[in-house]
């Protein structure tokens, strides 16, 4: 219901869709064909490197060359698909992304509205500090979290690592919602005041409504950002029962000494997975109109 | 109550909304970077915890002098340079413009395939290139197929090796920017250029490339950040080797904080790296105040 009202609201940003649809009225059949071309060359040059992985996860005898399984075997995913290589990590890093993504959109709602409702002398300096701590290298400042969360007792926790994580991606959510925020006309919240609703009231009645697709790319992006992040619950965690998958990635070569290619394939498919049927979920939702460009326009 | 007050009161309450947002970060992001501001001065190291004492500017110093700095700094502006200003920037652009006059079908498959790279998680890209461009990898193989010479590229181009895999990566996000700025642009304006007489490239470079150039310089600056600090995938696929061959910053201070211990010198650079994301942010800066000037 929210997404249907939220696609219907008079919008500026025509989808991609309808746009090329109208431009193939106004363009010849040879600059389409031609485009199209191009289209499917830089397509299968992005293809090629996933082959690979599919290929080997299918294959008994796997090693860095592509080479068609013959035949097919699901041997690979029998030997990852337990308890302790795939479905405890993979729990673990949807409790620590998902619970980093949950507290990141709220501090973000939160923190885009005076920044995007009321003027002040704080906004700009404050934008500023966000759009650089969007660029902060998180490697740069694992030393010293490491020793603070040993100091306040947080280290080896899933409730601190999911603080840490759900901060380090709070710049960037920050301001992409607040640009989505901006593109919410602000007459109709005047509206809402007039028959004395809150800030607060306005915000979750009206705005968050209306931004229901962008709100659902900042948190597909955030929660794809932090699935892959390795170093952050690589230096923050201890206990191997706690580790998310992106970390277990790595141990997995520990275990076996050698790298088992066909094994390693299929772990990396089973990771990408949730990532990847969220993203579709979420882009079919959307209608195809990826509304995230317009977010980041400045 | 005078007005000053209330004034001070009612801005009080209106920011009272960012208050989480500044607690997680003034906790877990500010906090650690003064520390990491006051350690970068320190010969603080992870073994003999107790006996770190100021050396002023010792780090920095040993920073400009070491050839090891100097060839990660090198490596590192060529990293961003190649795979997100000219790698990802143009080629998302490419990208963007050549949907817009592709077939639906086409462009639903090719952007699904170039998005699908963008979600894959870092280290799982990482194993893919490592695969793809390995001695006995697919790219030997096509070029075996096409009686070209292989290699084995981490190994002979290491740092071309990651930048490519980084285009790979990050091209969808400046695709996606760049497709949402040019549906913005008003069709009529592109169509009264071709009646003017305008080709095709004139079109682009006088009349839509200006109309988005405050994307342009968004984008730039966003990707510029990312690449800067990226480490998962470097450290996948070569682990800043051959013999430091692609040891780009990050993967630098990492080495030297937690490999080799030596936690000030490790920050100090981590400092740095810092400093170059903070002037890269004050050009963009720079650049997006004019363009507001002149709107």
């Amino acid at each position: 219901m929210t997404a249907g009202t939220a696609q219907q609201r008079p919008s500026s940003t025509p989808t991609p869709l309808r746009e090329a649809r109208h431009s193939a009225v106004t363009r010849g059949p040879a600059g389409k064909g031609a485009a199209n071309l191009a289209l499917l060359a830089v397509g299968l040059a992005f293809v090629v490197p996933m082959v690979w992985v599919v290929a080997a996860a299918f294959n008994a005898t796997a090693g860095l060359s592509v080479s068609w399984p013959r035949p097919w075997t699901f041997d690979n995913f029998r030997a990852v698909l337990n308890v302790e290589t795939t479905y405890r990590p993979v729990l673990n890093g949807l409790v620590l992304c998902g619970g980093g993504t949950v507290l990141t959109m709220i501090g973000a709602v939160l923190a885009a509205y005076p920044l995007s409702r009321y003027r002040s002398r704080w906004n700009r300096p404050f934008l500023l500090t966000i759009l650089f701590a969007t660029g902060l290298p998180i490697t740069a400042i694992m030393v010293p979290v490491y020793g603070l969360f040993v100091q306040i007792d947080l280290i080896d926790t899933v409730p601190g690592t999911v603080l840490f994580m759900a901060t380090s991606a709070l710049p960037i959510s920050i301001w992409l919602t607040k640009n989505f925020m901006d593109g919410v006309p602000i007459e109709l919240e005047e509206a809402a005041w007039t028959d004395g609703a809150s800030p607060m009231q306005a915000l979750r009645y009206i705005i968050l409504p209306l931004m229901w697709p962008g709100m659902s790319v900042v948190a597909i992006y955030t929660f794809i950002g932090l699935w892959g992040n390795f170093f952050v619950p690589f230096v923050l965690l201890l206990s191997n029962d706690r580790l998310p998958a992106s970390v277990s990635i790595f141990t997995f070569f520990g275990q076996y000494g050698e790298i088992v290619y066909g094994q390693l394939a299929a772990y990396s498919l089973l990771y990408s997975l949730p990532a990847l049927v969220l993203y579709l979920f979420l882009a079919r939702r959307l209608g195809g109109a990826f509304a995230f460009g317009g977010a980041v326009k400045g | 109550m005078t007005t000053a007050q209330l004034q001070r009161r009612r801005a009080v309450v209106r920011g009272l909304p960012l208050a989480p947002a500044v607690v997680l970060l003034t906790v877990f992001l500010a906090g650690p970077i003064l520390y990491c501001l006051y350690s970068a001065f320190t010969d603080m190291a992870l073994t003999g915890s107790s006996g770190a004492s100021f050396v002023g500017l010792d780090n920095f110093r040993k920073a400009f002098t070491s050839s090891d700095f100097g060839r990660a700094l090198g490596y590192t502006l060529f990293f961003t340079i190649t795979s997100a200003i000219i790698g990802q920037n143009l080629l998302g652009m490419l990208l963007a413009l050549l949907m817009r006059a592709g077939g639906a079908v086409v462009r639903t498959a090719v952007s699904a395939v170039v998005i699908g790279a963008w979600v894959l998680p870092e280290v799982v890209t990482g194993y893919l290139w490592l695969a793809f461009l390995g001695d006995g990898g697919p790219l030997n193989q096509i070029l075996g197929v096409l009686h070209l010479p292989g290699q084995d590229w981490l190994y002979s181009q290491p740092i071309l090796a990651v930048s490519l895999a980084n285009v790979w990566r990050g091209t969808a996000f400046s695709m996606l920017v760049y497709s949402a700025a040019l549906s913005e642009v008003p069709r009529e304006i592109e169509e009264a250029a071709t009646m003017d007489g305008a080709g095709t490239l004139r079109r682009l470079v006088s009349v839509t490339i200006p109309m988005v150039r405050r994307t342009i310089a968004t984008n730039l600056m966003l990707i510029t950040l990312q690449t800067l600090s990226v480490f998962g995938l470097i450290w996948t696929m070569t682990r800043g080797g051959p013999s430091g061959a692609s040891t780009t910053l990050p993967l630098y201070a990492y080495q030297q904080a937690f490999q080799l211990s030596q936690l000030g010198y490790g920050t100090a650079l981590a400092l740095l790296l810092l400093a170059l994301g903070g002037v890269f942010s004050l050009v963009y800066l720079r650049v997006l105040r004019l363009e507001e000037a002149t709107r």
